[in-house]
């Protein structure tokens, strides 16, 4: 028999990256994304004379805050390849369960816990639903949407939770210090923390894997249904808080609060540059697109365009961003065939 | 027990009419022809559009933006039947289908040709069509004064016992049947669905089947758009607002696979009329319209439940004992 | 051979025009070369073998001839006018029809459908005419000798039952050339000769048939002509039963088997994995082995044997309904790919692309992927301990990549089988189970992951090869274990082993 051995390996290097960083980040989502937001900034700051007004450009993030901290735990479930319809309606059951407690005359600090742990069993139930059932959690999150949002209305019907105590105001209404809000303060301390999250810890690097191929995860031993637990965990605590913040501003708690809320969060984290079919995203992308479709609301509004009208802007934008490099896409090859 | 599990459509169809006697106990009359009728006039919408939605799930897609459709094509016809009191009834049925065919279509071209997922497509044009009702109307309401007799008394007028919109509803039951049994289009949309690579090994286009099964769900989006307006005699912007979600609830109760390629048209009809029941019954047994929402959401969550049960795979039997009776006859 | 065979001779005279044939065909992916340059002629009443390892370009070109791959070079004619397959469906108006691998068939439609998508006969309104349907499909499935009746879902039906389905699906077009890829790999003997009655049949009617099977016996036994592939190319062709086995086999492996695979004389030590009576619910049962220290076991089957499956069983994918496992003398439960990981035993899949590799990211994030726990700290990513790990393992398996954080989808097969390799080596595993670790690499490729595997058996890891090729296990092997039908059909020594041992092991004939 003959033993062949191997021939000796030249050593050849491979390096670790391609190009240089700034290279990298020029062709980059965001970089283009962050492009449209200064050319909205420039065309609202032309358009209105009150668009560069510190307080004016602080109430217009509330436009966004709220909806982008959901968002953020948003990116991880579709970056993960799930989604999660029912966020608005955990806001109306959170915000209904916190109404609840005021009349039992319930005070701040228990309104919060209250509001979390209501978002945060909505999460655990659907997470036991697609995680532990396994069931799609489109259709999934689908019902409980009906059902969250329909226990809201078993207990209010047309009426509405008011007289929240006063200091309650502050996660809606507050100021951390000048024109920086509460929540636009918790809004960069969540993207921080998620960006970590997602970015720089293990957790993370198994919601892309999970996202990009769910059996080669389970092939290497992630434990890929206690992952989407997790992030259908963290999506509910999100929409808790969001609903703490929402109500607070608000002051009062009927059950159409936040209604159609779950397809603008779905929007901003496509805008991100987030793959709506999975693992692909970044957290700085949908920071990014949550000041861009906080401006484009706040200068419409201040073109007095209504609400509805800015719906379609937001619906052409999502399908747009979409459409778009996969035009891009398609001119590319067949220029190169 | 194990056969009556396996057929879907019996089983849900006892689970109806045990409901049906159930609510007969609270309310004599509950069970009366006359409610019945009255029953399935109150779904029939419901159906038309379930059914539109039911085609499209078969092909492994969603089409969310159905409410919108039949809200714009809704406002659209009537805002013509006002401003236009000489306009036929038919020429405007007509041009409620036409309408809505056409915004299925856009949802269905997005799909085919640029390949972006179902889902994404109708969240954008579901925004996009409910925000163009507000630009058609200026937010304005149609009231029943201004829509002309026909327009509103047609769909009324009983024929045989039933109103003519009930019939309608049974003319898209059988049409839509008669489509996914013995045309072409309709068996791709099983095969689509099913295995689309299959599909395309046996030379069936799927993204065509697809934009055709678009097509046909925006269609009858339109023409439940007039169905809406002329029942409610009233068209505003907000019609029919999230009612996409019962179309979507009424598949997935009535067997229909989320994932595609499996699913009958008695299956939906049955999971509409299961919903149009429930709606009906709330009152007779003394639980708040309030309710509904959140009984939709239990039923469609176990409905799930129940369809994963049916359609989980189990390992490759490889074992030759293991197989089946069936396998091992022949 | 049998006396079958002695009659199948009769109709083997070559007839003068082939009712197709292609000339250099060209099939060119991203990083390999598939086909390159292929002449192939088929004639009517004929069977041609078409024999290769995996990966020589056989299911390129029935991809070809079935409209899903269009060639860069070269021409396909039939009739001897020149056409081109533009989709599938154009393939089938030529009269081209294959009978796939994994036949791919509509489970939730029935029997007649499944025959009949595609080009279900119509009523004079153009609608689906469901009569015709089934009688022709009960003709069809009459003609195949089988009352499985047209109207039942196909999902109720077994392997077997469904391949037949799949042959009058292929007959109900009318096809002139029917194309048969392995359809015997699932079949029993019986299943295998009402196979060949009809195949004798489609002959009879002067259809041409490509047949592909890796079991020589049958071949001899079925077919006329023969075409070798090797590496893309077209390496000999003629009349089957003029020449000899060797001679196929030498054509189709290029040298002799012993030159090819280097296997090193290991040092086998005690016994690492300890399988006992380990059964599934439906997918194997009562498969008992020792693994030794040093050692490389073969498990060789026809595809569809079990053995894939008693493999990720024994990583966890799968929980076992009886059996134990013991690894080195300590007894062990394994419930999950995270415990077989941490017990040591890793698992190399079959299918690299679906099961093996995040195909978007780049390769130090699939090569550290299992090894995590490690390169981090206390749960935060550390990229430079990544890279390290990535580094050192693309050395030693030599890989040939632009840089370390390239997406692993841009690599060719082999390099990418050298990713998987190199991701489960990094979690210093006592016992490595390869899932035929060079399926659909290119020769180069091959020699050094044989190379490797033999280095590391040296080194004193423990190796289960699940393979179907022959030379490959071999080659290879230590000790055989055959599998058929999810059971055990006996474990052999290397010394002395020969193909047609294994063979009949496997495929249960005496």
């Amino acid at each position: 028999m003959s033993i062949r051995k191997m021939e000796p390996r030249e050593k050849r290097v491979i390096p670790d990256r391609l190009g240089t960083p700034l290279r990298r980040l020029l062709g980059s989502w965001e970089v283009l994304l962050f492009g449209v937001a200064v050319l909205i900034f420039i065309a609202n700051s032309l358009a209105s004379p009150y668009f560069l007004d510190a307080w004016n450009l602080s109430d217009a993030t509330f436009n966004f805050t709220e909806k982008a901290m959901i968002a953020f735990a948003m990116a991880l479930l579709i970056i993960a390849g799930e989604i999660d319809l029912s966020v608005a309606a955990i806001i109306a059951l959170a915000s209904t369960a916190m109404g609840y407690a005021v009349q039992m005359g319930v005070g701040t600090p228990g309104l919060v816990a209250i509001g979390l742990a209501t978002g945060l069993a909505c999460g655990a139930f659907n997470g036991f639903l697609v995680a532990v059932l396994r069931l799609p959690s489109i259709v999934v999150t689908i019902g409980t949407m009906s059902l969250f949002r329909g226990i809201s209305y078993i207990v209010l019907g047309d009426q509405a939770f008011g007289k929240y105590p006063a200091d309650f105001a502050y996660f809606g209404q507050g100021y951390v210090f000048w024109v920086f809000s509460f929540e636009f303060v918790l809004f960069l301390a969540v993207a921080l923390v998620f960006g970590i999250l997602l970015h720089r810890t293990n957790f993370g690097r198994h919601v892309y894997v999970i996202g990009n191929n769910p059996l080669a995860a389970r092939f290497s031993g992630i434990p890929v249904e206690r992952v989407k637990f997790i992030l259908f965990l963290l999506t509910g605590l999100m929409s808790g808080i969001a609903a703490v913040c929402l109500t607070s501003r608000l002051g009062s708690t009927r059950p159409s609060i936040a209604q159609g809320w779950e397809l603008e969060v779905v929007t901003m984290v496509v805008l991100g540059g987030v793959s709506i079919l999975g693992g692909a995203g970044t957290i700085v992308g949908v920071v990014i697109a949550a000041f861009v479709m906080g401006l484009v609301t706040f200068g419409l509004g201040l073109l007095n365009v209504p609400g509805i009208v800015m719906s379609i802007f937001i619906g052409l934008l999502l399908i747009v961003t979409i459409a778009l490099p996969i035009i891009a896409r398609r001119v590319r090859d067949a220029s190169k065939a | 027990m194990r056969n009556l599990l396996k057929n879907r459509e019996l089983l849900l169809g006892l689970i109806i009419v045990g409901m049906i006697l159930g609510f007969s106990t609270r309310a004599d009359n509950f069970a009366s022809p006359g409610n019945l009728a009255n029953i399935f006039n109150d779904t029939s919408i419901l159906i038309i559009l379930a059914l539109g939605q039911m085609v499209v799930v078969l092909t492994k897609s969603i089409d969310l933006s159905v409410a919108a459709n039949l809200a714009f094509t809704g406002m659209a016809v009537a805002m013509l039947d006002a401003a236009y009191p000489g306009l036929p009834l038919a020429l405007l049925v007509v041009l409620a289908i036409g309408i809505g065919a056409m915004l299925g279509a856009i949802n269905g071209l997005l799909v085919w040709i640029l390949q972006i997922p179902p889902i994404v497509v109708t969240l954008g044009t579901l925004t996009i069509y409910r925000g163009m009702t507000f630009v058609l109307s200026g937010g304005a309401w149609v009231n029943a004064h201004q829509m002309q007799p026909d327009f509103l008394g047609i769909p009324r007028m009983l024929v045989l016992g039933l109103p003519i919109l009930s019939w309608v509803a049974i003319v898209v039951v059988i049409l839509v049947g008669f489509i996914l049994t013995r045309t072409p289009f309709g068996r791709s949309t099983y095969a689509a669905g099913g295995n689309p690579v299959a599909a395309a090994y046996a030379g069936i286009d799927v993204g065509r089947a697809r934009f055709l099964a678009f097509v046909l769900s925006g269609a009858l989006a339109g023409l439940s758009g007039y169905l809406w307006v002329s029942r409610y005699a009233v068209a505003y912007v907000d019609i029919a607002i999230g009612f996409e979600l019962d179309s979507v609830a009424a598949n997935v109760i009535g067997g229909v696979s989320i994932a595609g390629g499996i699913g009958t048209v008695i299956g939906t009809v049955l999971g509409a009329l299961f919903l149009g029941v429930i709606k009906n019954a709330l009152p007779v047994i003394g639980i708040s319209p309030f309710a509904q929402m959140a009984i939709s959401g239990i039923v469609i969550v176990l409905a799930v439940v129940f369809n994963a049960r049916a359609e989980r795979r189990k390992g490759r039997i490889i074992l030759r004992d293991r197989a089946p009776a069936s396998e091992v006859s022949a | 051979m049998t006396a079958q065979a002695s009659k199948i001779g009769t109709g083997a005279l070559p007839a003068d025009t082939p009712i197709l044939e292609m000339r250099g065909i060209s099939q060119v992916f991203p990083g390999v070369k598939a086909l390159d340059g292929v002449s192939i002629a088929l004639h009517p009443g004929q069977v041609t073998a078409l024999i290769g390892e995996n990966g020589a370009g056989k299911s390129t070109l029935v991809k070809i001839l079935t409209g899903i791959y269009r060639p860069n070079e070269g021409e396909i004619l039939v009739d001897g006018k020149p056409v081109t397959f533009a989709n599938a469906q154009a393939a089938i108006h030529a009269g081209v029809t294959a009978i796939h691998q994994e036949t791919v068939l509509f489970d939730e439609l029935t029997v007649g459908e499944n025959i009949f998508l595609g080009h279900a006969p119509r009523t004079r309104f153009g609608l689906i005419d469901w009569r015709q349907i089934n009688e022709r499909s009960r003709i069809l499935m009459q003609a195949l000798e089988s009352d499985i009746d047209p109207t039942t879902k196909l999902k109720d039906f077994s392997i077997a039952q469904r391949h037949l389905v799949a042959i009058a699906r292929a007959l109900s077009v009318e096809a002139r050339i029917v194309i048969m890829d392995e359809p015997t790999a699932a079949l029993s003997r019986k299943e295998i000769d009402d196979l060949f009655r009809i195949v004798e049949g489609l002959k009879r009617q002067g259809k041409a048939i490509l047949f592909i099977s890796h079991k020589f016996d049958e071949l001899y036994e079925i077919a006329d002509n023969y075409a070798v592939f090797r590496d893309g190319r077209m390496v000999g062709s003629g009349i089957l039963k003029e020449t000899p086995q060797g001679e196929i086999v030498r054509l189709m492996v290029g040298r002799d088997v012993h030159d090819v695979f280097p296997k090193m004389p290991a040092v086998i030590g005690p016994s690492v994995l300890s399988v006992k009576g380990y059964s599934h619910e439906t997918e194997f049962r009562d498969i008992s082995f020792d693994l030794r220290r040093g050692e490389i076991l073969g498990v060789y089957g026809l595809i569809g044997a079990g053995r894939s499956e008693l493999g990720q069983s024994l990583f966890g994918m799968t929980r076992p309904a009886a059996g134990s496992l013991s690894l080195e003398g300590k007894p062990i439960t394994i419930s999950s790919p995270a415990d077989a990981i941490a017990a040591g035993i890793v698992y190399v899949p079959e299918e690299r692309g679906r099961h093996g590799l995040a195909l978007e990211m780049p390769i130090y994030q699939n090569m550290s992927l299992p090894s995590l726990i490690r390169t981090s700290l206390a749960g935060f990513l550390k990229t430079t301990n990544e890279l390290a790990l990535a580094r050192r393992y693309a050395e030693r398996l030599d890989l040939r990549a632009a840089a370390l954080s390239v997406p692993v989808g841009t690599l060719s097969g082999g390099n990418q089988q050298k990713v998987v390799i190199g991701k489960w080596l990094a979690t210093a595993p006592k016992v490595i189970i390869l899932d035929e670790p060079t399926k659909g690499i290119d020769i180069g490729s091959k020699a050094a992951v044989h190379g490797f595997i033999s280095e590391l058996a040296g080194e004193g890891l423990s190796i289960i090869m699940i393979s179907s090729e022959l030379p490959e296990i071999l080659g290879m092997s230590d000790r055989v274990l055959v599998m058929r039908e999810g059971l055990s059909a006996g474990l052999y020594e290397r010394e002395g082993l020969s193909a047609e041992t294994l063979v009949r092991a496997a495929t249960g004939n005496a």
